[in-house]
């Protein structure tokens, strides 16, 4: 079968991007090879471990699980368009530093983009919350209590 | 771990969807929120030979209530927006029970209601629920549309009473009623895992607290989502009390085949279908009592 290919466009981070694409290619794979922006990790490949965590029009979701051909005239975040830059970190990034909420840190980026959009929508500071809302990550390191605690850090933070 | 290569359609209109999957049969998929299929794919258990992409039918999104006492909810509307609607809890209790256990959050931000039933997998909430509530799906082709019970939809593990050109658009199910309670349960390793057993229970009341209705579904109890109806029948016209709640459960246990696996072997699902049925339907059985 000859390559299936797909013209695209999508914002990524706020910038416009317009790429050949082939139908089979996951948007985690085209995050990271084509846009070459590695932040968005790629785990497991099946929708389990949520490394791959990106925001999706405003919402999260796994890229792994997302063709890059529908992401055509969408709107997507990563990792890489979360702080401002490097004096002016989103409070996420902040309070994860603050409560040493990564170890390793391959599990970090998904988990900030999950966590972004669970405080945008619901700023709760509810230690069950914040877990069910974390459900989807997995963290080898099992650093679960101190990401919990950086979450409710950033959430008191953008709730004042 | 990559999909195998396929054609990749975006269908624009319903028409344009059906006409594609009456071209291509069993080797076009539909591409839905893609939560269960494209790890199928990323594995490659499934190579289908075209892809036909119908979430640009935004017209099969949403929830409607209608006065005759029905909810139907459009094929491709995400877990998420039912989720979201304040409506749900009040209409729809026994899907909003089950909601936080329907996987992660990110993947109910793209899983769709039709997606999840027609992929039909015996393990997943959904499918016990439309069963527990007697809902029933809508299914178009090319040829025209027709409604099938969900009783008649589950036909196999993975396996639905879909012909090969049809498409299912909507979900219709009855809202609650005066004097009715549910309840959804489930048992899973870790929080959004795979229940190891789930069960979905109703009970509706006469004036006088007799049982008008019950129904209990089970799922990861068998090949498909699993209706005990001799169990919930077994309720009807009583005041139920623990003696009756102890009958149906042996009803139920009766009534499933629970696979076993790794996590649970099939004595412990079986006996974890009786726990959790007993408890399920006390709670409904309350709820319908008090409201």
């Amino acid at each position: 079968m000859a390559d299936d290919i797909h013209e695209i466009t999508v914002t990524v981070n706020g910038t416009e991007y317009r790429r050949n694409v082939e139908s089979r290619m996951l948007l985690s794979d085209f995050l990271r090879h084509d846009l070459l922006l590695a932040g968005t990790h790629v785990g497991c490949e099946h929708g389990v471990c949520g490394a791959c965590t990106i925001i999706f029009d405003g919402a999260a979701v796994r890229s792994c699980l997302t063709l890059a051909v529908q992401a055509d005239g969408h709107s997507v975040m990563t990792i890489e368009g979360l702080a401002h830059g490097p004096d002016d970190i989103h409070p996420l990034q902040q309070a994860v530093r603050e409560c040493h909420g990564l170890q390793c840190g391959f599990c970090t980026p998904g988990i900030l983009m999950t966590m972004k959009a669970f405080l945008d929508e619901t700023p709760s500071l509810d230690e069950a919350q914040i877990r069910g809302a974390l459900s989807g990550n997995l963290c080898r390191c099992t650093g679960y209590q101190h990401i919990v605690d950086a979450v409710r850090l950033a959430g008191e933070r953008m709730r004042s | 771990m990559k999909p195998a290569p396929f054609k990749y359609i975006a269908a624009r209109t319903i028409e344009q969807a059906l006409a594609l999957k009456a071209e291509y049969g069993d080797e076009g998929r539909f591409l839905a929120g893609g939560q269960s299929l494209v790890p199928a794919l990323n594995f490659r258990l499934t190579q289908p030979a075209v892809l036909i992409d119908i979430n640009p039918l935004t017209q099969c999104a949403g929830v409607q209530h209608s006065d005759a006492g029905t909810t139907r909810i459009g094929a491709l509307t995400r877990y998420r927006q039912i989720e979201r609607d304040p409506t749900t809890p009040q209409y729809l209790p026994l899907i909003s029970e089950a909601l936080p256990h329907i996987a992660h959050p990110q993947i109910r931000n793209r899983g769709t209601i039709g997606g999840n039933l027609a992929h039909a997998d015996p393990a997943s909430e959904m499918p016990a629920i439309v069963l527990a509530l007697a809902g029933r799906l809508r299914a178009q082709s090319q040829r025209g549309e027709r409604w099938i019970a969900a009783s008649d939809f589950f036909v196999g593990a993975l396996t639905t009473a879909l012909e090969t050109d049809e498409m299912l658009t909507d979900v219709e199910l009855p809202v609650a009623k005066p004097r009715s309670g549910s309840c959804f349960m489930e048992m899973a390793r870790r929080r959004g895992d795979f229940a190891l057993i789930g069960v979905a229970c109703t009970v509706q009341l006469d004036a006088e607290q007799h049982c008008l209705q019950a129904s209990i579904s089970l799922c990861n109890a068998g090949e498909t989502p699993i209706l005990a109806a001799d169990a919930g029948n077994s309720l009807l016209h009583r005041k139920i009390g623990p003696a009756d709640i102890d009958e149906a459960v042996s009803l139920m246990q009766n009534a499933i085949d629970p696979g076993g696996s790794v996590h649970a072997s099939k004595s412990f699902q079986r006996h974890l279908a009786g726990v959790l049925t007993k408890r399920a339907l006390s709670a409904a059985n309350d709820r319908a009592l008090h409201g």
